[in-house]
């Protein structure tokens, strides 16, 4: 089987990025870049189901500027076994992102695309569904287990009441949630021989789909700041103050 | 045109969610019609009749919605659309699952998790774990929306709203439902609760969890954990607090052995009134804390549960 990895280009998880000074936007100057976690949570997956013979091909593919190269080589040093660069300078959202995702779809034809739930930037937990939807195929999000039983997937699936379980036909879309696995780190041989892998570079335009924005953004402000607070000295104090002055308690 | 909302709900009950949603939506210009996909779902759908400010009540009860897959709720919702000038759900995981298959399947962008809405084609929504608040202003005849409950108030239940039956039936066929484990409780639901008590990877392991219990009992609170607790199996999934768990806002929010990264601050820093209870003097937690107290969870906790 063959799977496909979408994977993002986002700032680290560890920067808390702030808007520009004028707001016209997030001030993203030097600031450390990573492939989304959630994308690193999928091409693992999708390396385990090579690992346990399921799987005979992962690609990994993203839609962006030339320097997401970095991130897809970092999944060709997990193991992917070949990458596809769809590239554009402007900014994509995700309907136009799922637009040309189906175009690579229709390209590779996978049996199984995994992608994470979720962009750690825009927050948008939406590139999966809409790629579902556009596919025609079945949608397995939020996934914290995924087991391919002949032309199914067996997807356990993380909701805001415990946990669901659904059987999906093969081809579908699955969304990676933070329990899935753990990923593991690139070896140093390994970061060296994915430089050796092929890494294809597409133009979006060549994809022939509509990528206009419908969004825009007109400004981007700090949210607001708490006042800083107290250290109680005691349990005492505490809940003195959360009776009597916060008046949170009775 | 009017507002479609598409209403949280177990079949059995209204979730407060989409309360909010309705509140939400009297922002915008026109009748509010909420849906009610389920099976079985008569209880849902009085409930829903009664929300102030609704118009009308749309109700599919048929089996295949009995599980919200979204590929049969999407298609039902695309059928129904074309009344509507704008489509709005909670962003809870139902919402977050069938929205953007609507929004792709009518061919508009999405936009998700709104905090705030300025006119009917400008939202504000947070992004980079709320550490920016963007203002986006939409160019799609039809704006399909997700909505962060905790910014809006929930709609009250005084309303009397027309309740009519569609005969609409939807399922593609290629996705089943096979089992659920959904916690039984008696305690408040996380969204919806007025106090929540939350313990991290300070709590050790999951029997610790029994002296925020003994806490929760006394102020009727829901028991959340950051991500660190969840993944270390003290608590399940479904406790998680944070840019991609929960996020929450209730009158006060006890963090108790929580570093407070932006991840998980980013689910909770609109809570009215934050205690931190944390033996480290630097966790950035205490930055956003009201009252903090810097003390060993496992004496304090105790004490602070005899004291109540
Ligand atoms: C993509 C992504 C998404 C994420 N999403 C979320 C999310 O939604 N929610 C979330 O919470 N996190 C999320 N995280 C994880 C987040 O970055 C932190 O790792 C996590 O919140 C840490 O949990 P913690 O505070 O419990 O653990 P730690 O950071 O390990 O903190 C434990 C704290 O407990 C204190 N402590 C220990 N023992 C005691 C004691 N006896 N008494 C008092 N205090 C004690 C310590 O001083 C410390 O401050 C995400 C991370 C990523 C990469
Ligand atoms: N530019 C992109 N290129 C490839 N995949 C993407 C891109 N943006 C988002 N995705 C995929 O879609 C997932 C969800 O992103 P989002 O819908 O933006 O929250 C990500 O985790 C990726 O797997």
């Amino acid at each position: 089987m063959k799977i496909l990895v979408p994977i993002k280009r986002v700032v680290d998880y560890n920067v808390k990025v702030r808007p520009k000074a004028d707001e016209s936007g997030v001030d993203l100057n030097n600031v450390k870049m990573a492939i989304n976690p959630f994308c690193e949570i999928a091409v693992e997956e999708a390396v385990r189901l090579k690992e346990g013979g399921t799987a005979t091909e992962i690609i990994a593919v993203t839609v962006g500027s030339s320097a997401s190269q970095e991130q897809l080589r970092t999944a060709l040093a997990l193991g992917a076994d070949r990458a596809i660069l769809v590239e554009t300078d402007i900014e994509v959202e995700p309907l136009a992102i799922a637009k040309l995702l189906k175009g690579v779809v229709e390209k590779e034809s996978p049996d199984l695309v995994i992608l994470g739930k979720q962009a750690i930037d825009g927050d948008n937990n939406q590139t999966s569904q809409m790629l579902a939807a556009l596919t025609g195929y079945a949608q397995a999000t939020f996934a914290s287990e995924l087991k391919i039983e002949g032309e199914k997937a067996l997807v356990t699936r993380e909701v805001d009441g415990g946990l669901q379980t659904i059987s999906v036909n093969l081809p579908c879309i699955v969304s990676t949630d933070l329990r899935l696995n753990e990923p593991r780190y690139a070896s140093l041989p390994n970061i060296m021989k994915a430089k050796q892998k092929p890494l294809d570079v597409i133009e979006a335009v060549s994809l022939g789909v509509d990528i206009e924005p419908r969004n825009k953004t007109l400004k981007v402000s700090p949210p607001p700041v708490r006042e800083a607070g107290i250290i109680v000295e005691t349990v005492d104090d505490l809940v003195d103050k959360l009776k009597n002055e916060a008046k949170v308690i009775t | 045109m009017s507002i479609l909302v598409i209403a949280e709900h177990d079949n059995e009950e209204i979730k407060a969610s989409t309360n909010n949603v309705v509140t939400a939506a009297t922002n915008l210009e026109g009748d509010i019609h909420v849906l009610v996909a389920g099976s079985n779902c008569s209880g849902a759908k009085d409930q829903a009749a009664k929300i102030s400010g609704v118009a009308k009540v749309l109700v599919a009860d048929s089996p295949e919605y009995e599980h919200c897959l979204a590929e049969n709720i999407a298609d039902l919702i695309v059928a129904i659309s074309a009344d509507y000038s704008h489509i709005l759900s909670p962003a809870t995981t139902n919402g977050k699952n069938y929205m953007p298959r609507v929004s792709a399947l009518l061919d508009v962008a999405q936009i998700s998790d709104i905090t705030a809405i300025e006119s009917s084609d400008t939202f504000e929504r947070p992004i980079y774990a709320g550490n920016c608040i963007a203002t986006v202003q939409n160019s799609d005849t039809k704006k399909v929306i997700t909505v962060r409950t905790t910014a809006f108030d929930a709609a009250q239940n005084d309303g009397s709203a027309e309740v009519v039956d569609l005969q609409e039936s939807h399922n593609l066929g290629i996705s089943e439902f096979i089992k659920e484990e959904i916690a039984e409780s008696d305690r408040p639901e996380l969204t919806s609760a007025d106090v929540i008590i939350s313990g991290g990877r300070g709590m050790q392991n999951g029997d610790n969890f029994k002296i925020l219990e003994s806490v929760a009992d006394k102020l009727g609170a829901a028991i959340g954990a950051s991500r660190a607790a969840v993944d270390s199996g003290f608590v399940p999934n479904d406790y998680q607090v944070g840019q991609t768990g929960k996020i929450v806002a209730p009158n006060l929010y006890i963090a108790v052995g929580i570093s407070g990264a932006i991840q998980h601050l980013a689910g909770m820093k609109d809570s009215k009134v934050i205690v931190a209870i944390n033996k480290d003097e630097d966790a950035p937690i205490f930055q956003v804390a009201d009252y903090g107290l810097v003390a060993d969870l496992f004496t304090a906790v105790p004490e602070l549960d005899a004291k109540l």
